[in-house]
C-alpha cells in the first residue's frame, strides 16, 4: 500500500502518537536533562528502602500467620516486657532527632554539631540494641528461644531482622564519621550521609509499625 | 576446621557428574592457560573484570547467560533421554541424580539464563536509548553482575563438590526441610540465589533510578523507546518482588540452620505459608522475564517494518497494567492447595484478566507490521516466532487459570509444557532477536544471517516438536518429573520428545557456529555507519561499538524517535548537522570492588553451605573492608579530554556521511 509514506516512517493511522498530545511537552518540563548527583543518589537510596521496607513486610505478613501458633508455649501477653520496650522505642526515636541534628550539621559543615549529634545518636543507638540483646537474652534463658513455636520463630525473625538493621547502621554511622574526619564534608560523603539519615529514620517509621503490631497488640 | 566439608563430598562413586565436572574443569583450566599464556590477563582485569562502563558489564550478563545456558540445555537433554528411556526401565540415571538434575535445570535456566539475558540486554541498550553516559549507579552495576556470576558459580561448584538440591526448582517445604533435605543440596540453592539476589535487587534499584532520572535533555516519559518503558516496569517488579524472596529464603534457611519453625511440620510452622509467599514473588517473576523480551520486541518488530511502533501510549499503559496485575494472580500456582471455591475464583479471574494487557501487545505489534514493509532478518524471524508460540503458550496458560481445568492438569506435563511455551517462546526468543539486532551494535560487526535464520527455524520447529507432545502426554496424565513410568501410551510421545530437544541443540550449535563464522569473517561484516538496520532509537546514532562516554554531547530530544527524525532530517538536506562544540567527558572511574566483592561473597556462600563458621566471618569481613575502600577513594572519575572526543565523534560523523553520500549515489543510480 502507501509505500511513500510508510518509507518516510510516517504511521499512516497516527493511533496513539504525540500529536495529539503536544501541548502536555512544555517547554521547561521537556528542557530538564541530567538529574544531580545528589537527587540521582537520594532518588536511589529512596527506592531501595522502599525495597527494605517490602522485605519486613513479608516478615510482617509472617508475623501475623503465625502469632497464634505458639505450639503450647508461651504467649505474647505471657513474655513481652512493656516497660524494657518502652525504653527501646524512645532511645530510637531520639535517635533519630540527634540524626537529623547531625545531618543539618554536616550540611552547615559544623564539627561540634555533627560529630556530637553522630556521637549521641550512637549511643541511643547502641542502648537500643542492647536492651534488645537483653530482652532475647532473657526469652532464651527461660525457654523461649525462636526453636520452642512458630510464634517465637517469627518474633525473633521480625525483632531481629530489625536489630540487624539498627546494628549494621550503626557500623555505617561509625564509618560515616571517621570518613568524615579523613576526607571532610566533601560532596560524595555528604551525599553518603544523606542516605544514612534515610536508613536512620525508615527504621524508626519500621519500628513504630513493630512497637504497634507486636508488642501493644501482643499484651492486649 | 573444614566443617561438614569432607572427601566424601566428592562422588567418586558417580561417573556422570564427575566426568560433566572433569571436562567443565578442563574447558576452564585450558581457557584460563590460553589467557595467561598469550599475556590477555591485564587486558581482561583492565577492560573488563573492572570496568564499570554500562556496555561491558551488558556484555559480561549475556556472556554468563550464554554459557549457562549450554549447562542448563545439557541437562534438558539429559532429562528428555531418561524419559525417552526410562520406558519399563530405570533408564541411566538413579532418581537422585534425575531430582538434582531437573532442580538444577530450573534454577540455571530462570536465574542464571533468563534473568542475566535480560538483564545484560537491560544494561547495554537502555543508557544508550536515555541518550545517557552510564546507568546510576556504574559500580554498582558491576557489583551486581559479580554476585550473580557468584550465584552461577555456586550451583556450578555443586556438580563436584556435594549436591545440588532435589527439590524443584522451588524448594518446597516440608522436603525441603533437614529432616527430609538432610544433605547439603538446598543449601547450595539457598545461598547460591541469596547472593545472586542481591545482585538483581541492586539492578532492579539502578535502572528505575536510571530510567526515571537519567536521560538526555527532552528525553520526557513518553518520547521514551518501549524498550525503556519496559525495563521500567520490570525493575519495578524486581523492587516489588525480589525482597520478599529473600525473605521466604532467609526464613527456611533459619529453618534449617538454626531450627526455627516456619515451615516445619511440627512447632506450629505453616508449610502453605511458604507457597503463598514464594508465589508473591515467582509470579512477579514470570513478568520480570517476559516484559524486557516484550520491549525488545517492540523495538525489532518497528525497525523492521520499517515504521514507527503502532499504538505506542497503549503499548505503554499496557506495560504499566501489568506490572500492576503480576502482584494479583500468585494464587493461581497453587488452586489445588484448598484455599477455597471464592478464593480460587478471583484469582482465576484475575489471571484471565492479565492477559488482556498482554492481548492489546499482540495486536500493536501486529499492526505495526501492516501496512510496513518487513525485513525477514533473524531479529524479525524471533519475533514472528515470538508471536505465534506465545501466543499458544498464553491460551494454554488461560486454560491453566480456570480452576477446575487446574483440578485435572496441575503438576502434569502439560504445565511443563506450558511455562516452557512462554519461556521459550516468549523470554528466550526475545533474549535471541535482542542477541542479533544489537551485537552489531555491541562489537561493530553483524551476525551472520544465514545461520542465525538456520538456528532460529532449528529453536522453531524443535520447541514445537519437543513441547507438543508434553502437552499431549500432560493430557493424558503424565504427572511432571518422573525418573521411569510404565505407560505405553506415553512413550512414543516421550521419544518424540526427545527427538525435539535434539532438533534444539542442533539451533545451539548453529547459534555456536554462527558466531565463530561471524567472528572470522567480522571484515566483511563490519558495520561502518553504526546504523546497520536503519534503526530509529537513540542507540543507533553512536558508532560501533559506541565509545566509553556514549555520546560527545548530549542529544537534544525533540519528539518520539529522536533518531529517525534527525535521520530523516540529514538524509533530505544530505548533510549533518554542524559539528558541535566538544568539551571534556567525564566518566565513572573503573573498579576492582564488583570483582573483589564477589570474591569474597564465593567464600562467604561456601562456608555458609558447609558450615564453615571462620572462613564466613573472615569472608563477611572482606566484603565489608572492600567497601569500605571503595568508599575511601579520592577520584571517582576519568576525564577524555575534548580533543579525544572530537576525534572519536568526527570518526562517527564521516562514517555517517559517506552512508550518506553512498545513499545519494544509490539514488542517482
Amino acid at each position: 500500500m502507501s509505500d511513500a509514506r510508510t518509507a518516510t516512517g510516517i504511521d499512516p493511522y497516527q493511533l496513539g502518537h504525540q500529536q495529539r498530545h503536544k501541548r502536555q511537552y512544555n517547554a521547561e518540563h521537556a528542557s530538564r536533562g541530567l538529574a544531580s548527583k545528589r537527587i540521582i543518589t537520594g532518588y536511589g537510596f529512596w527506592i531501595f528502602l522502599l525495597s527494605d521496607i517490602i522485605m519486613f513486610a513479608a516478615f510482617f505478613a509472617t508475623y501475623a500467620v503465625l502469632s497464634s501458633a505458639t505450639a503450647g508455649g508461651p504467649t505474647g501477653r505471657q513474655i513481652f516486657d512493656i516497660d524494657n520496650t518502652a525504653i527501646e522505642t524512645s532511645c530510637l526515636l531520639a535517635s533519630s532527632f540527634t540524626c537529623g541534628l547531625a545531618s543539618i550539621g554536616a550540611e552547615r559543615h559544623r564539627d561540634s554539631w555533627f560529630y556530637g549529634a553522630m556521637g549521641i545518636t550512637f549511643i541511643l543507638g547502641a542502648t537500643f540494641i542492647g536492651l534488645e540483646i537483653h530482652e532475647f537474652a532473657g526469652l532464651v534463658k527461660q525457654g523461649a528461644g525462636p526453636e520452642r513455636s512458630a510464634f517465637l520463630s517469627a518474633f525473633f525473625t521480625l525483632v531481629g531482622c530489625h536489630g540487624l538493621h539498627v546494628t549494621v547502621g550503626l557500623l555505617w554511622l561509625l564509618t560515616m564519621t571517621a570518613q568524615v574526619f579523613a576526607k571532610g564534608y566533601r560532596a560524595d560523603v555528604l551525599r553518603r550521609i544523606l542516605c544514612f539519615t534515610l536508613f536512620w529514620h525508615a527504621l524508626d517509621i519500621v519500628w513504630v509499625a513493630l512497637f504497634t503490631v507486636v508488642y501493644l497488640i501482643g499484651i492486649t | 576446621m573444614f566443617g561438614r566439608l569432607t572427601w566424601t563430598a566428592i562422588p567418586f562413586d558417580q561417573p556422570i557428574p564427575l566426568a560433566a565436572g572433569g571436562v567443565v574443569g578442563l574447558v576452564l583450566a585450558c581457557v584460563l592457560g590460553l589467557i595467561v599464556v598469550k599475556g590477555w590477563l591485564p587486558y581482561l582485569w583492565r577492560e573488563w573484570i573492572t570496568s564499570v562502563d554500562h556496555k561491558r558489564v551488558g556484555i559480561m550478563y549475556t556472556v554468563l547467560a550464554l554459557v549457562m545456558l549450554l549447562r542448563g540445555f545439557s541437562d534438558a537433554i539429559l532429562m528428555r533421554s531418561q524419559q525417552a528411556l526410562a520406558f519399563k526401565a530405570p533408564g541411566y540415571l538413579p532418581p537422585e541424580h534425575y531430582d538434582q538434575v531437573f532442580s538444577a535445570h530450573g534454577t540455571l535456566m530462570i536465574f542464571f539464563v533468563a534473568m542475566p539475558f535480560m538483564i545484560g540486554m537491560m544494561n547495554f541498550v537502555v543508557p544508550l536509548q536515555l541518550g545517557a553516559r552510564d546507568v546510576a549507579f556504574p559500580t554498582l552495576n558491576s557489583v551486581s553482575f559479580w554476585l550473580t556470576a557468584t550465584g552461577a558459580l555456586l550451583v556450578n561448584i555443586s556438580l563436584v563438590v556435594g549436591e545440588f538440591s532435589r527439590t524443584g526448582w522451588l524448594p518446597y517445604p516440608p522436603l525441603s526441610e533437614l529432616t527430609y533435605s538432610p544433605g547439603v543440596g538446598p543449601d547450595y540453592y539457598l545461598w547460591a540465589l541469596q547472593i545472586s539476589g542481591v545482585g538483581t535487587l541492586m539492578t532492579g534499584v539502578n535502572f528505575v533510578t536510571t530510567v526515571l532520572k537519567v536521560h538526555a535533555p527532552g528525553m520526557t516519559y513518553m518520547r521514551m523507546p518501549m524498550f525503556c518503558w519496559t525495563t521500567l516496569a520490570s525493575s519495578l517488579l524486581i523492587v516489588g518482588a525480589f525482597p520478599i524472596l529473600t525473605a521466604t529464603l532467609a526464613m527456611l534457611i533459619l529453618d534449617r540452620y538454626l531450627d526455627f519453625h516456619f515451615f516445619t511440620n511440627d512447632g506450629g510452622g505453616n508449610v502453605m505459608m511458604f507457597m503463598n509467599l514464594i508465589w508473591a514473588w515467582g509470579h512477579p517473576e514470570v513478568y520480570i522475564l517476559i516484559l524486557p523480551a516484550f520491549g525488545i520486541f517492540s523495538e525489532v518488530v518497528s525497525t523492521f517494518s520499517r515504521k514507527p511502533l503502532f499504538g505506542y501510549r497503549s503499548m505503554v499503559m499496557a506495560t504499566m497494567v501489568i506490572f500492576v496485575l503480576a502482584f494479583t494472580v500468585w494464587l493461581h500456582h497453587f488452586f489445588t492447595m484448598g484455599a477455597g471455591a471464592d478464593v480460587n475464583a478471583i484469582f482465576g479471574i484475575m489471571s484471565m484478566i492479565i492477559a488482556v494487557p498482554t492481548g492489546v501487545k499482540v495486536f500493536n505489534w501486529l499492526f505495526t507490521m501492516y501496512g510496513g514493509r518487513v525485513v525477514y532478518s533473524t531479529p524479525m524471524l524471533f519475533a514472528l516466532g515470538f508471536m505465534v508460540t506465545f501466543v499458544v503458550g498464553g491460551m494454554t496458560g488461560v486454560l491453566l487459570a480456570v480452576p477446575p481445568a487446574d483440578f485435572v492438569l496441575h503438576n502434569s506435563l502439560f504445565l511443563v509444557a506450558h511455562f516452557h511455551n512462554v519461556v521459550i517462546g516468549g523470554v528466550l526468543f526475545g533474549a535471541f532477536a535482542g542477541y542479533n539486532y544489537w551485537f552489531p551494535k555491541a562489537f561493530g560487526f553483524r551476525l551472520h544471517e544465514g545461520l542465525g535464520k538456520a538456528s532460529f527455524w532449528c529453536w522453531f520447529v524443535g520447541f514445537y516438536v519437543a513441547f507438543v507432545p508434553l502437552y499431549v502426554v500432560g493430557l493424558m496424565g503424565m504427572t511432571r518429573r518422573m525418573q521411569h513410568y510404565d505407560v505405553p501410551a506415553w512413550h512414543p510421545w516421550l521419544l518424540l520428545a526427545a527427538v525435539g530437544a535434539l532438533i534444539i541443540l542442533a539451533g545451539i550449535l548453529l547459534m555456536v557456529a554462527q558466531l565463530y563464522v561471524s567472528i572470522r569473517q567480522r571484515v566483511a561484516l563490519r558495520d561502518q555507519s553504526g546504523d546497520p538496520w536503519d534503526g530509529r532509537s537513540l542507540e543507533w546514532a553512536t558508532s560501533s561499538p559506541p565509545p566509553a562516554f556514549n555520546f560527545a554531547v548530549l542529544p537534544n530530544i525533540e519528539g518520539e524517535e529522536p533518531y529517525w527524525g534527525v535521520k530523516e532530517c540529514a538524509r533530505k538536506q544530505m548533510h549533518l548537522d554542524n559539528e558541535p562544540r566538544y568539551e571534556e567527558v567525564e566518566v565513572p572511574r573503573n573498579s576492582p570492588t564488583g570483582f573483589v566483592c564477589a570474591f569474597f561473597a564465593t567464600f562467604l556462600g561456601f562456608a555458609l553451605i558447609w558450615h564453615i563458621w571462620w572462613l564466613a566471618a573472615v569472608s563477611t569481613l572482606g566484603a565489608a573492608a572492600t567497601f569500605v575502600a571503595f568508599a575511601w577513594r579520592d577520584r571517582v572519575e576519568d576525564i577524555i579530554s575534548a580533543e579525544e572526543v572530537g576525534r572519536i565523534d568526527r570518526a562517527n560523523r564521516r562514517a555517517r556521511m559517506e552512508a550518506l553520500t553512498r545513499m545519494q549515489t544509490q539514488a542517482a543510480e
